[in-house]
Order: C-alpha cells, then sequence, then structure tokens
C-alpha cells in the first residue's frame, strides 16, 4: 500500500553519508485522532552539502528537523548520522550527540539573555566539558568568523536582531558540528539581514561545513546547493539549484531598489 | 562541565531575582538563626548553672525536713530537722568537714527612714565556709557571736545596697523585727540564680539569736554540710542518712522524714528542664526551617516554569538531564546556604543581644554552626530536588516551543 521509498535521489552513493534517514514515520496522537507527520521519509545527505528543506507548515519539515537535531525519535524507520544509528538512543545520548555533531540556529535565535555574546557561544562547549581558557579561545573565533568578535561582550538586548542570528550561528559552529541545522534563521529578519546571515551560511558551507536549513521561503532556498521538498509527510521534490544566488548581488539588488523606492 | 561553572550559573539566575531570592531564603533565615542563637544561649545556660554550682559551694550537701516517695512526692508530715542533728553528724561522720543549720525568714529591716523587705538567716560560723562565700566588708561574726546569742548580722550585697548605698556599713546598727543588729559585715556579690532570684539579698544571723530573738517558725529549714573531697560524696551521703535515721528513729520500712541534695543534684534538674527547653526550641526552629524548604521548593517550581525555554536551549546545544538536574539543584541548595549563612550571623547577632541582656555567657560552638548549615543544605536538596528533576524530564521540543 505504502510505496516503498527510494533510497536517495541524488546519484553520489559511492561516498558515505552523514546524513542517512530511512522509511522515517512519526505519528502523534492528538485527543482521538492519529496525526502522521511524516509517512515514510528517506533521505541522504552527504558531507559538505548545503541543503534546504522547505514545505509548507504542516508538511512534516519541522518534525524532520527535530528527528535530524536527534530531539524527536521517530515513530517507526532508522536514521543513522555519521554511520551511527541514533533514531531510538537514549535522552542522555542523543544529547551527547547533539553537544558534539549538531549546531542548531532558530528562527527566535534562542540566546540565553542577560548573557553575553560570548557566554552564549561558550555555551555548547561547557556542557562538553572544555577548559575555561580554551572555551574561551574557541567561542571567540566562532565569533570571529561571523564577524562579530568586536561585540563578544555585548548581552543580547545590546544587539540587533541579524547580530543575534550571528551570535546564534556562532554558538552552532563552536563545538565544531558535524552539520549545522538551521530552522528558518531568516525568519525574523528583513531582507537586508536576510541576506547577510545567507552569505554566512555559504561563506561556512564553502570552507567545507555541512548546513542543513529550514525554510518556507523559496527565494532562502534558492542560496542552498540542493532543495528537498516536504508535502503532507512526503518528500515530493528534491532537486539541485541551477542558479544559487550570490549574497553580493542579490544585495547590490537590494540597495538598487531601495534608492529607487527612496527617490 | 564542573562545578564552578554550576555554582556561576546559580549564582548569576538568584542575582537576576535579588528581591525574589531573598524572599525565599527568609524561612531558612529565621530557622538557622534560631537554632544558632538557641543552641548559644542554651549552652550559655547550661554553663551559667555550672558556674553557679561552683559558687554556691563546692561539695555541699544540702538536707532539708521531709521526704520525698519513690513517686517523687514531697511529705511534709511533722518531721523536723534539729540543730542537734547537724551536731551529730559532724561529730558522726569523719568525711563531714564542716556543717550550719539555717533557718529562714521573710522580713523587714529598717535603717534610719530607710526599709527593705529581706530574708533572714540563722546559721552558725561556718556558713561562708560551707557557701564558698566571702566578705567584702567587716567579718563574719564569731563564735563567741554564735555562743552569747549576741544581736550581730552580716549583711548580703543587696541588702547593704539599698540601705546604704555602696557605703560600707560595718559597724553600723540595722532594726530586724524592731530589734537593733550590729552590722558585722557584708557578704561578696553572688548575682542572680537561673531561676532569676537573686541570692545576695539576704542577712545572715548566729542562729542562736534567731532562736531568742526572732518570731516566726523555730524548726530548721536545712542543714548545709560540707563534704572534705567531691568522690567521698556518695558514701557522705549514705552515712549521713542513716545517722539522720537512727536519730529520727525511722523504722527499716519506713520512709525518710528528710531529703538529701547535692547541689549537683539541685543543678542537673536546672540543667534538664533548660536541656528541654532546648529541645522544644529546636523543634520549633526545624519547621520554621521546613517552611523555609517548602518556600524553595515553590519558588524553585516558578523558576522552572519561567525558564522552560531556557531549559530548551539548553538542552539543545548539548545538556544532559544530568546538568540540567544539577543546575536546578545546586540553585535551589545555594539559596538555601546563602539563607543558612544570613541565618548564621542573625543567630549571632540574637545570641550577642541576650548576652548583652542577661550577662549570660552565650556561646555560639563549631557544633552548632556545622549542623544548622548541614540542615540548611539538606533542606535545599530534599525540597530541590522535585523542581530540578522536573527541569530536567521536560521534552526539549515542548520546551524550545514554551513561550
Amino acid at each position: 500500500m505504502i510505496p516503498m521509498p527510494a533510497a536517495g535521489t541524488l546519484d553520489y552513493l559511492s561516498q558515505p553519508s552523514l546524513i542517512s534517514a530511512r522509511s522515517l514515520r512519526k505519528t502523534y496522537r492528538m485527543g482521538d485522532v492519529d496525526v502522521q507527520a511524516l509517512r515514510g521519509v528517506s533521505l541522504d545527505i552527504k558531507e559538505g552539502e548545503f541543503v534546504a528543506i522547505m514545505g509548507a507548515s504542516g508538511s512534516g519539515k519541522s518534525t524532520f528537523m527535530n528527528i535530524l537535531g536527534c530531539l524527536d525519535a521517530p515513530t517507526s524507520g532508522e536514521y543513522l548520522l555519521d554511520g551511527v544509528p541514533v533514531a531510538h538512543m537514549s535522552r542522555d545520548e542523543k544529547a551527547r550527540i547533539r553537544s558534539r555533531k549538531i549546531g542548531f540556529v532558530f528562527q527566535g535565535f534562542n540566546l540565553l539573555s542577560r548573557t553575553s555574546a560570548v557566554e552564549n557561544v561558550e555555551l555548547p562547549l561547557l556542557y562538553q566539558g572544555v577548559p575555561a581558557r580554551e572555551r574561551r579561545e574557541r567561542a571567540l573565533e566562532a565569533l570571529k568568523a561571523v564577524g562579530l568578535d568586536k561585540r563578544f561582550d555585548h548581552k543580547p538586548n545590546e544587539l540587533s536582531g541579524g547580530q543575534q542570528q550571528r551570535v546564534a550561528i556562532a554558538r552552532a559552529l563552536a563545538a565544531s558540528p558535524s552539520m549545522i541545522l538551521a530552522d528558518e534563521p531568516t525568519g525574523n529578519l528583513d531582507s537586508r539581514t536576510s541576506i547577510e546571515i545567507m552569505a554566512i551560511f555559504q561563506k561556512l558551507n564553502a570552507e567545507g561545513i555541512t548546513v542543513i536549513l529550514i525554510t518556507h521561503e523559496s527565494d532562502i532556498a534558492r542560496y542552498a546547493k540542493r532543495n528537498v521538498v516536504f508535502r503532507d509527510g512526503r518528500i515530493i521534490k528534491d532537486f539541485m539549484v541551477e542558479e544559487r544566488l550570490n549574497p553580493e548581488s542579490e544585495m547590490h539588488r537590494l540597495l538598487a531598489t531601495s534608492i529607487v523606492d527612496n527617490a | 562541565m564542573n562545578f564552578t561553572n554550576i555554582l556561576k550559573i546559580a549564582y548569576n539566575a538568584l542575582r537576576r531575582n535579588k528581591m525574589r531570592s531573598a524572599l525565599t531564603m527568609l524561612g531558612i533565615v529565621i530557622g538557622v538563626g534560631s537554632i544558632i542563637a538557641m543552641a548559644g544561649v542554651g549552652a550559655g545556660a547550661q554553663q551559667e548553672i555550672d558556674n553557679q554550682t561552683a559558687a554556691f559551694g563546692t561539695n555541699m550537701i544540702t538536707i532539708r525536713a521531709g521526704g520525698v516517695t519513690a513517686g517523687g512526692i514531697r511529705i511534709r508530715s511533722n518531721a523536723q530537722l534539729e540543730a542537734s542533728d547537724g551536731e551529730l553528724i559532724i561529730k558522726q561522720c569523719d568525711l563531714v568537714i564542716a556543717q550550719t543549720p539555717a533557718i529562714r525568714t521573710v522580713t523587714n529591716v529598717v535603717v534610719a527612714e530607710r526599709s527593705w523587705g529581706s530574708q533572714v538567716f540563722g546559721v552558725n560560723t561556718s556558713f561562708s565556709t560551707i557557701r564558698n562565700w566571702g566578705l567584702l566588708h567587716g567579718s563574719m561574726f564569731t563564735d563567741q557571736d554564735y555562743r552569747s546569742g549576741n544581736k550581730v548580722c552580716v549583711l548580703g550585697h543587696t541588702v547593704a545596697d539599698n540601705l546604704f548605698g555602696g557605703q560600707d556599713p560595718t559597724g553600723g546598727i540595722i532594726r530586724i523585727q524592731n530589734i537593733p543588729f550590729r552590722i558585722a559585715g557584708v557578704l561578696e556579690p553572688k548575682g542572680q540564680l537561673a531561676s532569676g532570684q537573686d541570692q545576695d539579698d539576704l542577712i545572715i544571723i548566729p542562729y542562736t539569736t534567731y532562736q531568742k530573738r526572732m518570731m516566726g517558725n523555730k524548726d530548721l529549714d536545712y542543714i548545709y554540710v560540707s563534704i572534705r573531697t567531691g568522690q567521698d560524696m556518695p558514701e557522705a551521703i549514705k552515712q549521713i542518712r542513716e545517722i539522720l535515721r537512727e536519730a529520727h528513729r525511722i523504722p527499716p520500712w519506713g520512709d525518710d522524714d528528710f531529703t538529701i541534695r547535692t547541689q549537683e543534684q539541685v543543678n542537673e534538674i536546672a540543667k534538664s528542664i533548660s536541656r528541654t527547653v532546648s529541645v522544644l526550641m529546636f523543634i520549633v526552629a526545624s519547621i520554621s526551617l521546613v517552611v523555609g524548604g517548602i518556600g524553595i521548593m515553590n519558588i524553585m517550581l516558578v523558576s522552572v516554569t519561567e525558564r522552560t525555554r531556557e531549559i530548551g536551549i539548553r538542552m539543545a546545544i548539548g545538556a544532559t538531564e544530568r546538568h540540567i538536574l544539577l543546575q536546578f539543584l545546586v540553585e535551589a541548595i545555594v539559596l538555601s546556604l546563602m539563607g543558612g549563612v544570613a541565618g548564621l550571623i542573625l543567630g549571632v547577632i540574637t545570641g550577642q543581644l541576650v548576652e548583652w541582656l542577661t550577662t549570660w555567657a552565650v556561646s555560639i560552638t563549631p557544633m552548632s554552626v556545622i549542623i544548622s548549615m548541614g540542615f540548611a543544605a539538606s533542606v535545599g536538596i530534599f525540597f530541590g530536588f522535585y523542581p530540578a528533576r522536573k527541569a530536567a524530564s521536560l521534552n526539549p521540543i515542548e520546551a524550545l516551543r514554551y513561550e
């Protein structure tokens, strides 16, 4: 009845996958009704990819992201991260995987308030047990990578939205994870700041970091190399982006339009 | 993640809500404060009683008329002690080095136009030796005074103070029951008993004079006896008992018609009362600690709910359940220990205040500090565990979504 999903729609199976999801299903029980959030999703993501996962709300992309991020367990199916089956690990094992292999970036930034930028970035290292000095060095390095090393001692409420999101990206980077998992990272930002943030993701990806981006905006998805589209708990499209957006030219275009608007 | 980091996180979290943290601590502050003060005052009171034992007279035995049954009921009967009983005791028992009869009455004493209500004791010259009571001015009345029943007296410090305003009254005359007495001397001040009774509010006169001149009851109230050394005490009591039973012709099956008490026994009673009061206060203070603990639990639960999102963030970026559990548990413990330290300070201040008001030496012992701090920490652990457990078992996805 249920069609068997094809394993890896893209054809570079020779390289081992960073992420290998097989027939993931997730069923929630809401009152008397069973809601099928995922109805058999299989997906492979290699190291160094920049994948945008798209879909309308309710398409199952958030559920999928929670499973990829080891925050949630699938009802059935298998998920290998770096070759390790993580789907049915204990809470603490998952916490350790999150701390070492996954860097989260959220729509709402999710920084700890009244805690300086550098301390926020240090947090994942703190839970890994990295000693204080090394922690500070690595956090400052991560802040430098997102261009915020000058404001390391600012509290979130002293930073703009774009800056806060850059701190969040630095926090995701600090622990040198296998991948960065960004859930609508530009959702709370204006167009200009969104371009800046996407430029950072492209730069990090160019340096070899795997980036998985969850978004419902197709123009944001076009900064990625590959797009995967969800609908009703299934993958309906999986393709390489033909003409990737370039943040520089996008910025030029945006400035040009605003000049026209102001004229 | 080491302990310093957890402590820092806890401290920062508490600093953010200064007022709330302070109010939450209050129960612990009061609990620990009262334990410290109570233990200090209790130890001070016991010390004071010990000091009084020494001051009252060392190796002293008090014999009173009237027995006590096995059930502890006093028999008043017609039992009497006589001066001859005392003489018999010192004659027949080698362990006894001094004895004095003691009889007392409450009366008015008058000097010129001043008058003072006090108690007059009829005793012999051994009184000051037995009671270990020196003289401030003048001297004790003499054996000659005793034998002749002269109208001589020695004043307690309070009496001298009230009638002569601090001047040395030696050689002066006071009227006791309208009979003029020459003042031979003034006793050293001894201060108050734990019961609040002023030991210095008395006048001593020769027992013989008392018998001849004073109105009122002629039976002896006490015989005070001094024993050579402390070790002889049990043997001395045994011998005195035999001597008195024989003198009073009590058959072997009869109850004693007198009571023998050492000063230690008297003070043991005072001490046991003070201990009972201490235990009761300790229980009340512990209740305050438990109530304080519930306050901590309540605030920690509120805090966990308020910081659900923070917990979600921490979990998403790699905090294990243990990390979260420790974070909130340490926060609760820090809260109760800070309350404990504040309580310690409060307790010491209260102790000083009591010392100042009562002149007792209030002693804050390291033991009471350790016990109360340990108690405060246990309250933190006990009442912090449930909220911390609750925080640690949150679902990270729901916690992240929490608004």
